[in-house]
């Protein structure tokens, strides 16, 4: 009989061992935490510990080590070069912005390292110059401004289209002009962290447009909406969500109600993950997440859902459970298209007030099941 | 209507033109009164946009938070001239940019220990809210009109301080000599002290009112301050007349050139292209017009007179 108890607890043991007994996996998470970009690289740094967090035991095996790119390129090549060589990671992750992604991940992934982006989404990335060992949470990054384009089929005939002068501003209106039917009133490319827009308002205002679409991240487009505001310009704004997100709705206050913007994830999206998602977040931090801490939050969530299912050290296994997307994404539907970015629907969202606070409500979907414009052009199959 | 535009945009200039003088006044007072170059500048502008914001969120009232910021500014401006840059006036300018360059580090981490990385909310104050009618038809904004007003108040009353008062006396002795005046009994260092505290004081002034137009957030004084550096040269090191001068001319070029340079390049290439090319050239006109002044005029347009 002590015997029996003895084999079963043992048993019992290297059951449990076997399950926790996955190798342990070591994170690099670079992002942007000073600065005047900082807003987003919080957001996106809390949701993917939440992820973890929230995982419990199942994220035992993970160590995260976090530093901060001070959205430099050459800063983030250093930090991920030490990363790489002197903490050994295996996977590098937390990239905001696309310039700086461009800098770190071909290098990364030529070192055979994981990069799994949590934002920036490159074209060339997507395209061209795909990699096995890279993989897009997020989105590629004309997806939003696609499904803008589509949208504004819907209700514009003429509208005026405005980027900042820089790959992905370029990106952008060339996402937008892709869906796009009608006829463009205008198309202005203004200075990357350009603070005044007066002169552009002015030129909005002359157009004629019966609508307005802007991509400007960050302050930019807190500027842009409260200048466009107070000039008392009444021609109906849409965007990507970028411009209209949690982390900026405070700063640009009422201006910003009734814009409509694009964006594949809302807080008010109707399932489990995501109202998991958005409860523990307000418990941990005392805010509502941005689209930022959810597409985080996913890629936490994803790493933890392969390592259960590979040892990162065994590179093809482990590549294989990434592709999986075997994790519950607050998104609702996910999965991994050719090229390693992600196939998901794309919503249609309206800046409203509950109580005192600005928010985004779905009011419709621009795109069911999105694939991205590049994924021809990389060779991956 | 392209008239109206014209004038519109010819306003829009003058006051992007305007809000640069506020930096750079104090900019070129601090250089030609003290021989310091002030990277931390911006941080004051900084300053005066956080201090405006959170008084105008615990108070309601925007007036109050113009009060608030430009005290605030004066007395950043103070206490850093007392702590740090005091020991800077003898050293050459590279020590003076390196510890400059270490307070905006220190003023950008501070602040966002104080108040967090996400921006702050400011609205322009009810009275100052809608549009005017302009000449030709087109509306302008009332806030814009009356930071134009504020600017060209500020003008007279510097140039006032400067050649009517004792004090404007002592600055315009300190800029010229500055061992005689020490010599003669004045006290230079209260003196610095509140030349530094007026320059900071101005940059304060200059955050708050734009403020309301843009985003309160770290670091947003620092594209500011590389324009007011450009206008201090283009305007001559030391001279608030050039000061002012090269304010108008790089904040009308800036605005005109956004405006005009597009529409010139679809003339010739697709209104895509023009845009990305227009926009281009614009983006560096102010760098190009600055070159061309130092090539024509290497001390700028209005060289402070060096005794």
């Amino acid at each position: 009989m002590r015997k029996l108890i003895a084999a079963s607890v043992l048993a019992l043991a290297t059951g449990v061992s076997g399950g926790a007994s996955a190798e342990p996996v070591k994170v690099g998470l670079i992002t942007t935490l000073s600065g005047g970009g900082a807003g987003l690289g919080i957001d996106a740094r809390d949701g993917f510990l939440l992820a973890l967090k929230n995982a419990g035991d199942a994220a035992a095996e993970i160590e995260v080590v976090t530093e901060d790119d001070g959205q430099k390129p050459e800063l983030a090549v250093q930090i991920a070069d030490k990363m790489i060589q002197s903490d050994q990671v295996d996977i590098l992750t937390g990239i905001i912005w696309s310039n700086l992604a461009m800098a770190v991940v071909p290098g990364a992934v030529a070192q055979g390292k994981f990069y799994i982006s949590v934002n920036a989404g490159p074209s060339a990335l997507a395209g061209s110059q795909c990699n096995e060992n890279y993989f897009n949470v997020a989105y590629q990054n004309d997806n939003f401004h696609e499904a803008m384009g589509q949208y504004a089929n819907e209700t514009y005939r003429k509208t005026f289209i405005m980027a900042p002068n820089y790959p992905a501003g370029t990106d952008s209106l060339t996402g937008f002009k892709r869906y796009y039917k009608g006829e463009l009133a205008g198309e202005i490319y203004t200075q990357v962290g350009q603070t005044d827009y007066a002169a552009e308002i002015a030129q909005i205002r002359a157009s004629g447009a019966d609508s307005l679409f802007i991509f400007l991240p960050g302050g930019m487009g807190i500027a842009f909406m409260k200048q466009y505001a107070q000039s008392g310009v009444d021609i109906p704004v849409i965007g990507p969500g970028f411009s209209f997100s949690q982390d900026v709705l405070p700063a640009i206050g009422d201006a910003a109600l009734g814009v409509k913007n694009s964006a594949s994830w809302a807080k008010d999206l109707d399932n489990d993950a995501s109202r998991t998602f958005v409860e523990t977040f307000q418990a941990e931090y005392g805010r509502l997440p941005s689209i930022y801490a959810a597409q985080a939050y996913d890629t936490g969530n994803l790493i933890v859902s392969a390592a259960a299912r590979a040892s990162v050290k065994d590179a093809a296994a482990f590549r294989a459970a990434l592709k999986e997307a075997g994790f519950d994404s607050v998104r609702g539907k996910f999965s991994f298209n050719t090229n390693n970015h992600p196939i998901q629907d794309i919503y249609v969202r309206e800046v409203v007030k509950e109580g005192d606070v600005l928010t985004n409500k779905i009011i419709g979907t621009a795109f069911t099941d999105h694939k991205d414009a590049y994924a021809e052009q990389c060779p991956l199959k | 209507m392209q008239t109206a535009l014209f004038i519109e945009q010819m306003l829009n200039g003058l006051q992007l033109g305007v809000m640069l003088f506020l930096m750079a006044a104090g900019l070129t007072l601090i250089f030609g009164v003290m021989g310091l170059i002030n990277l931390a500048h911006g941080s004051l502008y900084m300053v005066g946009a956080f201090a405006c914001a959170s008084a105008a969120a615990a108070t309601g009232s925007f007036w109050a938070g113009l009060a608030a910021s430009l005290a605030a500014a004066a007395a950043a401006g103070a206490i850093v001239e007392i702590l740090v840059i005091r020991r800077l006036y003898r050293r050459d300018h590279l020590d003076q940019v390196l510890a400059t360059f270490a307070l905006i580090l220190i003023f950008s981490e501070g602040t966002r220990w104080l108040f967090g990385s996400f921006p702050l909310y400011l609205d322009i104050p009810p009275l100052l809210q809608g549009t005017v009618s302009l000449p030709g038809g087109s509306r302008y904004q009332l806030y814009r009109l009356a930071i134009i007003g504020v600017g060209i108040a500020v003008a007279v009353a510097l140039f006032l301080l400067i050649a009517k008062t004792r004090l404007g006396m002592r600055i315009r002795a300190g800029e010229s000599d500055r061992e005689m005046i020490g010599a003669l009994g004045v006290d230079i260092r209260t003196l610095y002290t509140l030349v530094f505290a007026l320059g900071a004081a101005l940059a304060g002034l200059a955050g708050a009112l734009v403020g309301a137009l843009q985003s309160v957030q770290v670091g947003m004084g620092e594209p500011v301050l590389i324009l007011a550096f450009v206008v201090i040269v283009i305007g001559g090191i030391g001279s608030i007349k050039g000061a002012l001068v090269g304010a108008v001319i790089v904040g009308v070029t800036d605005t005109m050139g956004r405006f005009l340079l597009p529409q010139l390049f679809g003339l010739l290439m697709p209104p895509s292209q023009a845009g990305l090319v227009g926009g281009a050239l614009a983006s560096m006109l102010i760098y190009i017009v600055m070159a061309v002044v130092l090539a024509v005029k290497p001390q700028g347009l209005f060289p402070a007179a060096k005794g």
